[in-house]
């Protein structure tokens, strides 16, 4: 007998009746019961994906430019930066803003996500208690959503990239399997941030705060070779390991195995840690919410 | 077969959000046995305490008690929101749920939108998505409304809506709480109907609600509860006679079902 598997109301003939089998929370079934969870979410990715797109779409829900808002804000914010770093501090622009724009775009993801992550299951609240559903939809949900607004702002690297025209060349397919360990670990963020988020709603507030000293300590809007001593500690910092290995290939270089061994390392770490949490606690969330 | 058990089931809330500690002791002594502390002195509410039932194919429950009586907790429970804290839940059968009014709508998308999710929540394909919207608007009566943001429906239509989208899924176990009743009367009559249908199907109904009157002509059987225990469960005429602490008409409905 399968326990804990979600509901499907599509009763066809011949097929096995879906069964509800709840008993209470016990150690031994958790890691059963997680894998039934994510098993249920992987099979309702369609939902996943609509919720998140909805998500946009409802954002900007009559205005003009819809979702390409998020273009133009930060075509807007990158145009003016290049326009007062050339003018102003007489800079050549030319190696610094793309780097810039796509650190920035970068930044936007993992912050926006971050901070989507707290709320993930508080926000859900209204679903999580009106109908049985697999939590981990609503972290897929929230990585989808923002890896729409990803989207949208590749769109202002391309155009800074072409104005500039620097092009990374065939190693910007490196970055690929890097933005595929970013989803994984986006999925882990949102299953520890949003089951602590919906059971101390301090997370949220102290979360920010943290994102905006990392802003700061990673080289983001500063080039890594800024520093000229210790160096070789910025490894040390997991968002510079994920980070370098999308932004180095999409900049024309290759990353080394040392910071893909360090990003591989680290998200181990942060999926386990999400993983053992969100175990813990399935059960309760929707007590939580 | 459908079938619905429920054995010793127990389900309690922590109050981790509760403001001052001392207002939460003084709620605490002052009322009921149901607050209590526990060992890490939370706050814990005990909503339902050892519920057992079982319902059968054909069986349409419905739930009376007090405010706070633990009625839609113990729909949540059954609907697998609320895993249980101690006891054992079986529901055997495609599962549907009417619990709140917003049904765990986005009140910000469309009608349509929320369609397509609930369809794609059930693993609908794309073609009988389409045939729910069709089916969904055929019965709710929406009109043009089907594209307008839920959040502009008046309560009658968020029902109507709600109770379609619910029932067109063909559930063989249906959870409703009582916020249906809002529906206008010629929409009851039709709810009815189609409520009907399914429950001739054999399937079950549990229906919570403080209207002796829909008690009466909606079910066969009543469960009282109190306090999160089950204070009475039998025929609804004597359940409700017990409850209302006067007799009850006998409807032509009522002795029907009963």
């Amino acid at each position: 007998m399968m326990t804990g598997t979600p509901l499907t109301a599509s009763p066809t003939l011949g097929a096995a009746e879906p069964i509800l089998d709840l008993l209470p929370d016990a150690p031994a079934r958790r890691a059963g019961q997680a894998l039934n969870d994510l098993n249920a979410s992987l099979h309702l990715w369609r939902l996943c994906w609509k919720l998140g797109w909805l998500d946009l779409k409802l954002r900007y829900r009559g205005s003009i430019l819809g979702p390409f808002w998020l273009t133009a804000s930060t075509g807007v914010m990158v145009g003016s930066m290049g326009v007062i770093y050339a003018t102003l501090f007489k800079m050549n622009v030319r190696d610094y803003l793309p780097f810039l724009t796509l650190s920035l775009v970068i930044w936007g993801f993992i912050g926006g996500l971050v901070g989507d992550a707290t709320t993930c299951f508080t926000q859900a609240a209204g679903m999580i208690r009106s109908m049985r559903m697999p939590f981990i939809v609503h972290a897929i949900r929230v990585v989808l959503r923002n890896l729409l607004v990803l989207a949208h702002n590749v769109v202002v690297i391309l155009a800074v990239f072409a104005f500039f025209r620097v092009w990374p060349g065939i190693n910007a397919v490196e970055s690929l399997p890097a933005l595929l360990l970013w989803l994984v670990d986006g999925i882990a963020a949102c299953l520890l941030l949003g089951a602590l988020g919906a059971r101390y709603r301090d997370i949220g507030p102290v979360v920010a705060s943290v994102m905006q000293i990392i802003f700061f300590i990673t080289p983001i809007i500063w080039k890594p070779d800024l520093i000229t001593h210790g160096r070789q500690y910025l490894m040390f910092n997991p968002f510079y390991d994920l980070i370098e290995i999308v932004r180095r290939p999409l900049l024309g270089g290759t990353p080394t195995v040392m910071l893909w061994s360090a990003a591989l390392g680290f998200s181990l770490l942060f999926c386990t840690a999400a993983s053992l949490l969100f175990m813990r606690v399935r059960a309760r969330l929707a007590y939580w919410v | 077969m459908a079938g619905v058990t429920v054995q010793d089931l127990h389900i309690a809330f922590p109050l981790y959000h509760a403001s001052a500690r001392s207002l939460k002791r003084a709620v605490a002594a002052a009322t009921s046995n149901r607050l209590r502390e526990d060992a890490q002195h939370r706050v814990v509410v005990n909503a339902l305490r050892g519920v057992s039932f079982t319902l059968q194919p054909g069986d349409r429950l419905g739930l009376v008690g007090g405010n706070g009586a633990g009625k839609t907790t113990l729909l949540r429970a059954l609907a697998g929101i609320y895993e249980p804290i101690a006891g054992h839940v079986v529901i055997r059968g495609a599962l549907h749920t009417l619990l709140d009014t917003g049904l765990g709508m986005n009140m910000d998308l469309t009608g349509r939108e929320n369609i397509g999710l609930r369809g794609l929540y059930a693993g609908l394909e794309r073609a009988a998505i389409a045939l729910l919207e069709d089916d969904v608007q055929a019965f709710a009566e929406l009109g043009g409304f089907l594209d307008m943001p839920v959040r502009t429906y008046s309560s009658g239509m968020l029902v109507r809506l709600g109770f379609a989208l619910a029932t067109a899924i063909d559930p063989q176990v249906l959870l409703m709480d009582e916020w249906f009743l809002a529906g206008d009367s010629g929409f009851m009559a039709k709810a009815r109907q189609r409520l009907e249908a399914l429950v001739r199907k054999a399937e079950i109904l549990v229906l919570s609600t403080h209207n002796p009157e829909v008690i009466a002509s909606w079910c066969n059987r009543v469960l009282w509860l109190e306090q999160g225990t089950v204070r009475m469960d039998g025929a609804p005429i004597e359940v409700l006679e017990a409850y209302l602490g006067h007799p009850v008409e006998a409807t032509e409905d009522l002795l029907l079902s009963a």
